[in-house]
């Protein structure tokens, strides 16, 4: 048989970490924090509705684009807490997940050729989904010493005649970065004088510790410029369900919502009718939850710094991105190792994009017990490593101090000759 | 401060208090001095352990019990109730609304140990008009904390 593939797809890369999953799942007995979702269970009361809504018999599909009482309960809960206001009926999605939103909107908007800006590190779909919608991605690589936010002049040296779209996933998986209003505010002339288009990927827009969160729909001009995507899976810990959103300009909702219909149908009805009753009732459980995952973000902050792991302070998600450079490893080894040597599972940065290297993802949507005993794991091996390099530091004193006596000796019997 | 401590604590009371501090971004010391200020003030009134007694090989009976009573002039509701809530079999008394006036939650060895407390103590009291006694068959949820669930992960390890 010749071969059947599509070129374009059996070049993309599997996900980086695909490759992790597999040897920890060999290892029953290791303490993961390697998990990018919630611990938390749905709320009950949001379980209930989709319970209710199968009991009710609603097992048929819904419009393609979504149960009209949801879109309308998006666009109050986006008014409510980003201050930007959609129109239901044209300028809203639901989708299977966040994921498919960027996923369609990406292949709404590109001609072949047209250029992709996509910060990293950050979530693993943005540069094969653009691939696949014959896109070129072009990698801005964030740095650790703005804090993980996309610059200005980053923006400006990327951007090309073929650039078309930015990717502005923020707050961020996996560095747990945000970017504030001012953030937003010294990137948005440009992406208005230079003419793009902004996909904003705000599915941890609940996680925010540093005050509320902001989109950039909401500057000056912006809306018209921008898809806003969210979801469930994050702020109400529904990731199961598979529920997600994109609101933005008639014209490009219209069309993404052609590909939507054809290659999706709908969302699931029963996670439609859960989502209602989450938006509507569920504001106190995401406030606690939050509250949740600010304290554990609070506490390995401090495990970090007394283990002598130097961390950014991240205002968002549920992640940590502690760097790991002064071992002198790459992220993949002490990964590795850590995993073998303690039984731990993180995350490398390089899962998140060739710039994440010297980084490590870890995540804390976990008890507090189950990340104490983690990180005295982790603080363990750390103490190992810093041991060995001091014991090896201290040999090659040795030596060179023992070669200084080989060379004085030598000196000393010239002399005597 | 307080409410953020008595949040926390009324969960996971045997929490370390330097850890604690770090939860709630604050200073250990103060964290100490108001949790030692709230226990003289009796609004922390005590740590108790959540046990799931099904799970061991005691045996023991839990029954709730209404109590219809005629409060006494110049006795009131909590001068009777005083003379309940100091047996120590009784586990917890409350006033209610409604068709009866306390709700007595007793805690015996037997079912016998309960009905004696019943025929002997509680029902005999003067200003006790009638009983009502209702044994538990089954604890689910107790203090906020469900008894039967395992709790278990059942998440992908990693994800991204």
């Amino acid at each position: 048989m010749r071969n059947m593939l599509s070129r374009k797809v059996t070049d993309i890369e599997p996900s980086g970490i695909r490759k992790f999953f597999d040897i920890v799942s060999e290892m029953p007995d290791a303490i993961s924090l390697g998990v990018g979702e919630p611990d938390f269970d749905t709320p009950w009361h949001i379980r209930e509705e989709g319970i209710y809504s199968l009991e009710k018999g609603r097992t048929f599909y819904t419009s393609n684009s979504g149960l009209m009482e949801l879109r309308q309960e998006i666009c109050n809960y986006l008014q409510r807490r980003v201050g930007v206001s959609y129109n239901a009926a044209k300028e809203t999605l639901v989708t299977v997940g966040g994921s498919e939103a960027i996923d369609i909107a990406l292949r709404a908007l590109l001609e072949p050729g047209e250029e992709v800006l996509i910060p990293q590190p950050s979530y693993v779909s943005y540069l094969p989904c653009t691939v696949l919608a014959d896109g070129v991605p072009v990698v801005i690589e964030l740095q650790e010493k703005n804090q993980f936010r996309l610059t200005r002049e980053e923006l400006l040296d990327a951007i090309t005649p073929k650039t078309k779209v930015l990717v502005l996933p923020f707050p961020n998986n996996p560095t747990g970065a945000v970017m504030e209003k001012a953030d937003l505010e010294a990137i948005a002339d440009v992406i208005i004088e230079k003419d793009l288009f902004v996909l904003s990927d705000e599915i941890y827009s609940e996680l925010s510790y540093h005050g509320d969160h902001c989109s950039i729909a909401s500057l000056p001009g912006m809306k018209e410029r921008t898809l806003l995507i969210n979801g469930f899976s994050k702020s109400y810990a529904m990731t199961g369900w598979r529920l997600g959103y994109a609101a933005g300009p008639d014209w490009l909702i219209e069309q993404m919502t052609k590909i939507h219909q054809y290659a999706i149908m709908c969302a699931p009805t029963n996670s439609q009718y859960a989502a209602v009753e989450a938006l509507r009732n569920g504001d106190e459980e995401v406030a606690e939850m939050r509250e949740a995952y600010n304290q554990r973000r609070r506490y390995l902050l401090k495990r970090f710094e007394e283990m002598g792991m130097p961390c950014f302070e991240p205002h968002g998600a549920f992640y940590c991105f502690p760097n790991i450079q002064r071992f002198g490893m790459s992220s993949d080894e002490f990964a590795t190792r850590l995993l073998k040597e303690e039984k731990v599972a993180v995350v490398p940065g390089t899962a998140f994009g060739d710039c994440g290297e010297g980084f490590l993802r870890i995540s804390y949507a976990y008890s507090l017990d189950s990340l104490k005993e983690a990180l005295n794991r982790m603080e363990r091996f750390v103490k190992r490593l810093d041991e060995a390099k001091n014991a090896s530091a201290g040999a090659v004193d040795v030596e060179i101090s023992g070669k200084e006596m080989d060379a004085g000796k030598a000196d000393a019997g010239k002399a005597e000759a | 401060m307080r409410e953020k401590i008595l949040a926390y604590l009324e969960k996971h009371a045997r929490i370390d208090l330097h850890d604690l501090a770090i939860l709630l971004d604050a200073d250990e010391a103060v964290v100490a001095n108001t949790i030692a200020d709230m226990e003289k003030e009796n609004i922390i009134c005590g740590y108790h352990t959540l046990i799931n007694w099904d799970m061991t090989s005691e045996e023991k009976v839990t029954a709730l019990i209404e109590v219809k009573v005629t409060p006494q002039r110049g006795m009131g509701f909590d001068a009777i109730a005083e003379r309940i809530y100091n047996y120590p079999e009784v586990h917890a008394v409350y006033l209610m609304s409604g068709a009866f006036d306390f709700a007595v939650i007793l805690e015996g060895k037997s079912m016998r140990a309960v009905a004696q407390f019943v025929s002997e103590r509680l029902g005999p009291m003067e200003s006790v008009l009638s009983t009502a006694t209702h044994f538990v068959l089954k604890k689910y949820k107790d203090h906020g904390t469900v008894l039967v669930r395992k709790t278990k992960d059942e998440r992908i390890l990693v994800t991204p």
